[in-house]
């Protein structure tokens, strides 16, 4: 304990004594979170949103993100880019509403105008501005990179940074298994849930992919879902099985598992009822009939819950949510979460989607709010730390052979890729 | 049928004397609620009742089949969110919050066969650990006023803030 008490390192991996800790520092500091927005939110790749919500040419939604207000829009050819949220005049934020179709932004203060390009588009008499000022000056601003993966779209402000595929790495290739549940593609459902967790946003990037705290938290969840009969525990009918983790490179990582609910793409239960048994199940079929017998069972029956580092969480459990979460404090972040679905996904299949997502998502949700209770808790507990200074993040690493889902590998993998990020830092490093 | 309308007239025929009977039972859902009696406030929903929060700031009326609600229970749903709410388990929950629920601005929006469409607003706080959380909407009910006790048949509460900025919906508001 000493050593590690005594180390400047707020990540210490100990394998010869299989002790992995990380200083209860990371999640109160103030300097912490101030180089986490340089070596982090700076430099990495961070989702925006998904083509879905802008289906329009013209069409436009603002947000914050990376600790800054965007304007993420489709211009009038459908071109997608991301401006920053800020008049070039005197600063004044652009666009004021959540979202919106037009072909052009105005900002109120003295009418200044940008069409969806981002181009500077007023036109004032001869004597106001020079030539220079149509020539780019006085254009929004843009998101230095914009790509996207299949649907979903990130921004990055290191204009360096690799590109957006090498960044996703391993991760690619399970958010094609998201994405493969329909031929017609997935959107976002609606409008997504904005919430505040008091709590540091490190606690949810752990939270959302650790299967330790399953029973222990969310027996009520189980409780329910047994009193409707509905905990369905046979997995899969073919010879696909997965209980585990998979490190996905450059701090992203999944847990994949058999579960016992219910998914719309394509597990029934009985809770499902009778009449929606064979349209599911004919979902199953199809999937197994455009991927094989193993992928298709994969998509269909098992679950996993993946990070993308440092902030993005697809998890496709009982419903899809895209889950994005950004801290103004310490001990404090704002949760932005969303339901995925088919794209022109049948209207009983999509309310019972939605239904699944609520019985266990969200604020209102069975299960989110108790997990909230737990990071609350935690950080509250962190007011010991002078005396507790450690968390323990080690379950696991003992084990011979592949980890398992419930180990604590995949939250390893979270903290060397922040430790590595925040060391090297072009600003202070601290970890 | 008859005797029926011959009900919904005389209902209709004292709107006033209706609105504070319905107030009155308004006041003991809110008094059930801030007591944590919340098997005896389910005891006040007729069998087949529906119980949502909807998204913020969504136009029109939303329908929990195509938009993400915050709640949207059925009856079962509504009834099993009420046993969890029991358990010690329901760790958001435990120790309990405390709350107040307040009302005002009751109206009979509608009136047909007995049942009474209400709409009212609501402040209601929750106390936990030294932190106040304050959620403020609107209730919307249907309200089966040909019955005594009166049952609720419908109950939709729409958040008049424009961020949930408590986290979290653990109580019923």
């Amino acid at each position: 304990m000493d050593t590690l008490l005594s180390s400047p390192q707020m990540v210490v991996e100990d394998r010869a004594r299989q002790l992995f800790r990380v200083s209860r520092r990371a999640f109160t500091d103030e300097a912490v979170l101030e180089a986490e927005r340089h070596n982090i939110f700076d430099r990495c790749w961070v989702y925006l949103g998904h083509s879905s919500e802008i289906p329009n040419n013209c069409d436009f939604i603002t947000r914050a993100v990376a600790g800054r207000e965007l304007i993420f829009n489709r211009d009038h050819k459908g071109v997608v880019h991301a401006f920053l949220n800020t008049c070039p005049h005197r600063g004044a934020m652009v666009v004021r509403e959540k979202k919106g179709n037009s072909r052009a932004f105005r900002c109120f203060y003295h009418g200044w105008t940008f069409d969806g390009t981002g181009r500077f588009a007023s036109r004032f008499g001869e004597g106001n501005y020079g030539k220079e000022h149509y020539s780019g000056c006085a254009d929004l601003g843009q998101a230095p990179r914009l790509e996207n993966y299949r649907d979903f779209w990130f921004v990055n402000f290191d204009k360096n940074a690799v590109s957006l595929s090498d960044y996703l790495a391993g991760a690619k290739e399970y958010i094609d298994l998201v994405a493969d549940h329909a031929e017609a593609g997935m959107e976002i459902v609606g409008s997504g849930q904005q919430y505040i967790v008091n709590a540091n946003w490190k606690l949810l990037a752990e939270n959302s992919i650790d299967a330790f705290h399953g029973f222990p938290v969310h027996s009520t969840y189980f409780d329910y879902l047994k009193s409707l009969g509905s905990l369905r525990s046979d997995a899969g009918g073919s010879n696909f099985s997965a209980s585990g983790m998979h490190d996905l490179g450059n701090g992203h990582a999944v847990i994949e598992y058999a579960s016992p609910w219910g998914r719309p793409v394509a597990r029934w239960v009985p809770s499902m009822g009778e009449d929606k048994r064979a349209h599911i199940e004919a979902l199953r079929s199809e999937l197994i009939k455009r991927f094989g017998e193993q992928r298709g069972t994969r998509i269909a029956e098992f679950s996993r819950n993946m990070l993308i580092f440092p902030n993005l969480v697809i998890n496709d459990i009982m419903a899809i949510t895209v889950r994005t979460f950004m801290p103004d404090r310490p001990n404090r972040m704002t949760v932005s979460a969303w339901a995925l679905g088919a794209r022109g996904e049948d209207h009983d299949l999509r309310k019972l989607r939605l239904f699944n997502f609520l019985e266990f998502l969200g604020p209102g949700g069975f299960a989110t709010p108790d997990d909230q209770e737990a990071l609350e808790n935690c950080q509250r507990g962190y007011i010991n730390m002078r005396e507790v200074g450690w968390n323990d993040i080690s379950k696991g690493m003992p084990r011979n052979g592949p980890p398992m889902n419930d180990d604590e590998e995949q939250m390893r993998c979270f903290w060397r890729q922040w430790r590595e990020r925040m060391s090297d830092g072009r600003m202070g490093a601290v970890a | 049928m008859n005797a029926d309308a011959g009900m919904s007239r005389r209902l209709a025929s004292d709107a006033s004397g209706l609105r504070g009977r319905i107030e009155d039972f308004l006041y003991l859902e809110a008094d059930l609620l801030d007591e944590w009696k919340i098997e005896e406030w389910f005891a006040l929903f007729a069998e087949g009742a529906t119980y949502e929060v909807p998204p913020i700031g969504e136009a029109g009326e939303p329908d929990p089949a195509t938009s993400l609600f915050y709640i949207a229970d059925d009856y079962v749903r509504l009834r099993e969110r009420v046993v969890r709410l029991t358990k010690k388990e329901a760790h958001s929950e435990f120790p309990r919050s405390q709350q107040r629920h307040m009302i005002s601005n009751v109206r009979i929006t509608g009136l047909s066969g007995g049942v009474a469409d209400v709409s009212c607003n609501f402040v209601t706080y929750r106390a936990k650990r030294g932190v106040v959380d304050t959620y403020y909407g609107k209730h919307v009910y249907r309200i089966d006023c040909g019955v005594e006790p009166f049952k609720i048949k419908a109950k939709r509460s729409i958040l008049g803030m424009d961020m949930l900025y408590p986290g979290k919906l653990t109580i019923i508001i």
